[in-house]
């Protein structure tokens, strides 16, 4: 293509990922989102105006250089493109699928003022999808330093620390406690949003190419602890996520179909649950299904069983799959979810109940739900979050008939890892006290990042902790600086 | 792979494997457990340690095959081996010298009881142990242990061996014969069993420990499947147990709880089973061959 002035540019309109349609794929937990074909992606990065000052940048987290890669990707020049975003963030292919961009990079592209912004994410998830192809990018590692590093958790913070720290020649060992590494991008993010195979490669390929030991099965704080890690390697980062559900404390809440949106999603994605009986774990999903929540968590639990309902329905011949509810306390302005799964829920027929709040669970004879108690919220004045809170409206109690309840209310750090290790500090909150530049815990050669510090947050705030920390470690460990 | 080194058949439906897992033989101690996983396309499967041997870096577990997983299981060989074993989990018995105990073991139960009782024993206690099943061939470790017990009582629900009782008959002998002297009670079988141990002993107000076998997926305190009521509010079994005071917990609330999967456990079964045959027959067609 010759060269396009900045209004011609900005007359292209933002392109629009190919899909499949909603009655198809809620037969199936195949990829929703297709991805860019070559020729979309250089049409979409025709778009972007190589600002001088690209704001974009400083909605992301890793900063990528993102005016850079999406030249590279305009000019075709895909191996550059992978080179450039690798230097910054090592999982394009994954962050490109899961970053809220509407609140991160998109959110600060200069022609999202008028317009629409460019579609970073789904730019650098065409580069992300093409590396993992073509394989362009060597992840080479430096001459051995002789260090050994144990990394606790292989999530996005684990993962990330650990591929920066072989780099640098580092001997690393990870240990997690499941048997499959990579962790909330395993068990939690389905099938249809994130392909397992795509996280698979990403973590095959590294640490083939950086010696990098993933020993599965081990939980820390049991298998071994702590201390004993530190009496055998250099150094320690722990990425352990938070992983420990919340329930409500309302009555009816340890019936027989309640249950945490991580076991669900644990049973349909890490345990392959959605191909019962070919895979042993059963999961059960009822014909009218309440989710209780509405962040990511939520939007995924409640496509999971907007897709057994059809697939089961199908296998029974029974005609229509079910309902499935969202049932959120405040208002569809705060909804926390990623945009997109939002839209896409909403296209495939799930149900948004705003400012409702469960009070009770209702249980039949044997113990199992048949209804939930909610009541009607208003939104009143700013709590602390800034966000308006909601308040109760007296009397407005009303009664949904559901056979399954799914709680997505958040999670916090699983205390088990910290057995053991007296001199880590811990928040009220039960998240462990880390310096946001480096990581540095308040136990001498422990450094912490990802969720296990920040609570319940995102892939690439992560990917970002594991950076710095891994860069402060490897300091550490030349000598260069000083605990 | 943790490789199986040993296995034992103790009855039609009942299994002794001892495998490989040196990281877990290190920790393990009685009252923990493991969670272990065939293969790529399995289940987790919790199950108690019945025995370690740090020296070899061996575990055993003992089975009953009651579905799908475990009759799979049962079908596996020294040489093969399992993709995942995790562990110890839990919390281990709080073992010292109390007195006078009581060892209460049904069925497949007494496996887990054994390394307690030997445990208690060799810190000091006075162990009386009772263990039971439906029929003789279900009875297992009778000679082990009565090498850690200073008494053993066995009983079977048919009286094809021993005593023809459910075990809380020769217990509630004992809490009447010695008043005030039991200073506490383990009891590990089915739930239905340690909820009728829990009724017994509850009017003499003894301290009785059950081991709680909930629905487990992760066993790390990370899906809440394992939660069980109780007094108190409902505690996780993986991290918060698997031993509780059987006078607090919610045992209706437990036995709903453990049959909410249980038309698709059936289901697994009926699969397998179809799948098993069409091999079956497979391998004798090609044999004909
Ligand atoms: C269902 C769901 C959907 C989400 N969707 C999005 C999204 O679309 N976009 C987005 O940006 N974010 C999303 N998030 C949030 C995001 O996944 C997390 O913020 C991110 O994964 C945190 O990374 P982490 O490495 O800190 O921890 P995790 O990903 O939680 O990884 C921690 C790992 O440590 C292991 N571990 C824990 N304890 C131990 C121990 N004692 N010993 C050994 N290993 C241990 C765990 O098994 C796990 O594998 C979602 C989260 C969920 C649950
Ligand atoms: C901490 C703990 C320790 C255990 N130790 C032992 C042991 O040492 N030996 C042994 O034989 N069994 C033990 N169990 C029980 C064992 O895990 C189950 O029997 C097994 O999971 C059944 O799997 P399945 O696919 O063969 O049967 P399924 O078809 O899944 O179930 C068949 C029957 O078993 C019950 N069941 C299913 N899952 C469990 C479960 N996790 N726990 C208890 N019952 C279940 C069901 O209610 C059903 O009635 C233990 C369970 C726990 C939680
Ligand atoms: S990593 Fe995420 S926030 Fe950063 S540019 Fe990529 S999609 Fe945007
Ligand atoms: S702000 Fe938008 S237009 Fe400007 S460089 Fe970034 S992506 Fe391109
Ligand atoms: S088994 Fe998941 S929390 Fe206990």
């Amino acid at each position: 293509m010759a060269e396009l002035t900045k209004k011609e540019r900005m007359k292209i309109a933002r392109q629009d990922m190919p899909v499949q349609e909603p009655e198809d794929r809620v037969q199936n937990f195949s990829e929703v989102a297709l991805g860019f074909t070559m020729e979309l992606a250089r049409t979409e990065a025709e778009r972007c105006l190589q600002c001088k000052e690209p704001h974009c940048m400083e909605g992301c987290p890793v900063e990528v250089t993102i005016p850079e890669f999406i030249e590279a990707v305009r000019e075709g020049d895909m191996a550059k493109a992978v080179r450039l975003m690798k230097a910054k963030n090592n999982l394009p292919a994954i962050c490109g699928r899961v970053c809220p961009q509407e609140v991160q990079c998109e959110s600060r592209c200069i022609l999202g003022k008028k317009g629409q912004a460019v579609a970073i994410g789904r730019i650098e998830r065409f580069v992300g999808d093409f590396e993992l192809a073509n394989k362009t990018f060597d992840v080479s590692r430096a001459p051995s330093t002789g260090k050994k590093v144990a990394v606790v958790g292989s999530g996005p913070a684990g993962l990330t620390c650990a591929v920066d720290l072989g780099r640098m020649g580092h001997d690393v060992t990870i240990f997690e406690s499941l048997h499959t590494p990579g962790g909330v991008l395993v068990y939690g993010i389905p099938e249809f949003r994130l392909p397992k195979s795509v996280i698979r490669a990403e973590i095959e390929t590294a640490a083939k190419a950086l010696g990098i030991q993933i020993l599965s099965d081990y939980v820390i704080g049991r298998t071994l602890t702590i201390d004993e890690l530190m009496s055998k390697f250099d150094a320690i980062f722990l990425g352990t996520g938070a992983g420990l559900p919340m329930f409500m404390n309302i009555p009816g809440i340890n019936l027989n179909g309640v249950m945490s949106a991580n076991e669900f999603l644990t049973r349909v994605n890490l345990m392959r649950g959605y191909q019962f009986p070919e895979f042993d774990t059963p999961v059960m999903v009822g014909k009218r299904v309440a989710v209780v929540g509405a962040g990511n968590v939520a939007m995924d639990s409640a496509r999971c069983s907007l897709r057994l309902q059809s697939l089961r329905s199908k296998e029974n011949g029974s005609e229509k799959g079910g309902e499935v509810h969202i049932v959120y306390r405040r208002s569809s302005e705060e909804v926390p979810a990623r945009l997109e799964e939002v839209h896409h829920a909403k296209e495939e027929g799930v149900i948004f109940d705003f400012l409702t709040n469960p009070v009770e669970i209702l249980g039949d004879d044997k113990g199992a739900v048949r209804g939930m108690v909610c009541i009607k919220m208003e939104l009143g004045e700013p709590d602390q979050s800034g966000r308006r809170r909601p308040i109760p409206i007296k009397g407005s109690e009303f009664e949904m008939k559901v056979d399954q309840v799914i709680m997505a209310l958040g999670t916090s750090p699983n205390p088990l890892v910290f057995v053991n290790a007296d001199g880590l500090e811990r928040s009220r909150h039960g998240t462990v006290v880390a310096n946001n530049d480096t990581g540095r815990t308040t136990m001498k050669g422990v450094w912490a990042g990802g969720d296990v510090v920040t609570g319940a947050a995102t892939v690439i705030s992560a990917m970002g902790a594991g950076k710095r920390a891994a860069a402060d470690m490897d300091k550490y460990l030349s000598g260069e600086i000083s605990w | 792979m943790y490789k199986i080194l040993e296995k034992q058949v103790l009855s039609d439906v009942t299994k002794l494997m001892v495998v490989e897992a040196p990281q877990i033989a290190r920790k393990a101690q009685a009252g923990q457990f493991i969670i272990v996983l065939m293969h790529d396309n399995g289940e987790r499967i919790p199950l108690t340690i019945a025995d370690y041997d740090r020296d070899a870096g061996t575990l055993t577990m003992i089975f009953q095959e009651v579905g799908k997983s475990t009759m799979e299981m049962g079908t596996m060989n020294v040489g093969d081996g399992f993709k995942t074993i995790v562990g110890p989990l839990g919390h281990p018995t709080e073992i010292e010298n109390f007195g006078s105990v009581i060892c209460v073991g049904g069925g497949v139960g007494i496996a887990p009881v054994y390394p307690i009782a030997r445990a208690l024993k060799k810190a000091g206690n006075h162990v009386t142990s009772i263990i039971g099943a439906r029929t003789k061939e279900l009875l297992l470790w009778e000679d082990k242990m009565r090498a850690v017990s200073d008494e053993l009582i066995v009983t079977t629900d048919d009286g094809s061996y021993g005593r023809k009782d459910l075990v809380t008959v020769p217990l509630k002998e004992i809490l009447d014969a010695k008043p005030g002297k039991i200073a506490k009670i383990w009891a590990i079988g089915p739930a239905i069993m340690m909820k009728f141990v829990a009724a017994t002993t509850k009017p003499y107000n003894v301290p009785t420990i059950v081991s709680l076998n909930s629905i487990m997926v992760d066993g790390t305190g990370m899906c809440g499947g394992c939660r069980v009521p109780m007094e108190g509010g409902a505690r996780f079994v993986c991290v918060d147990g698997p031993e509780f005071d059987a006078h607090k917990v919610d045992w209706s609330g437990l036995l709903s709880r453990m049959s909410f999967y249980r038309t698709q456990e059936q289901a697994a079964i009926a699969h397998w089973r179809e799948k098993h045959k069409c091999n079956l027959d497979r391998a004798v067609a090609e044999g004909v061959k």
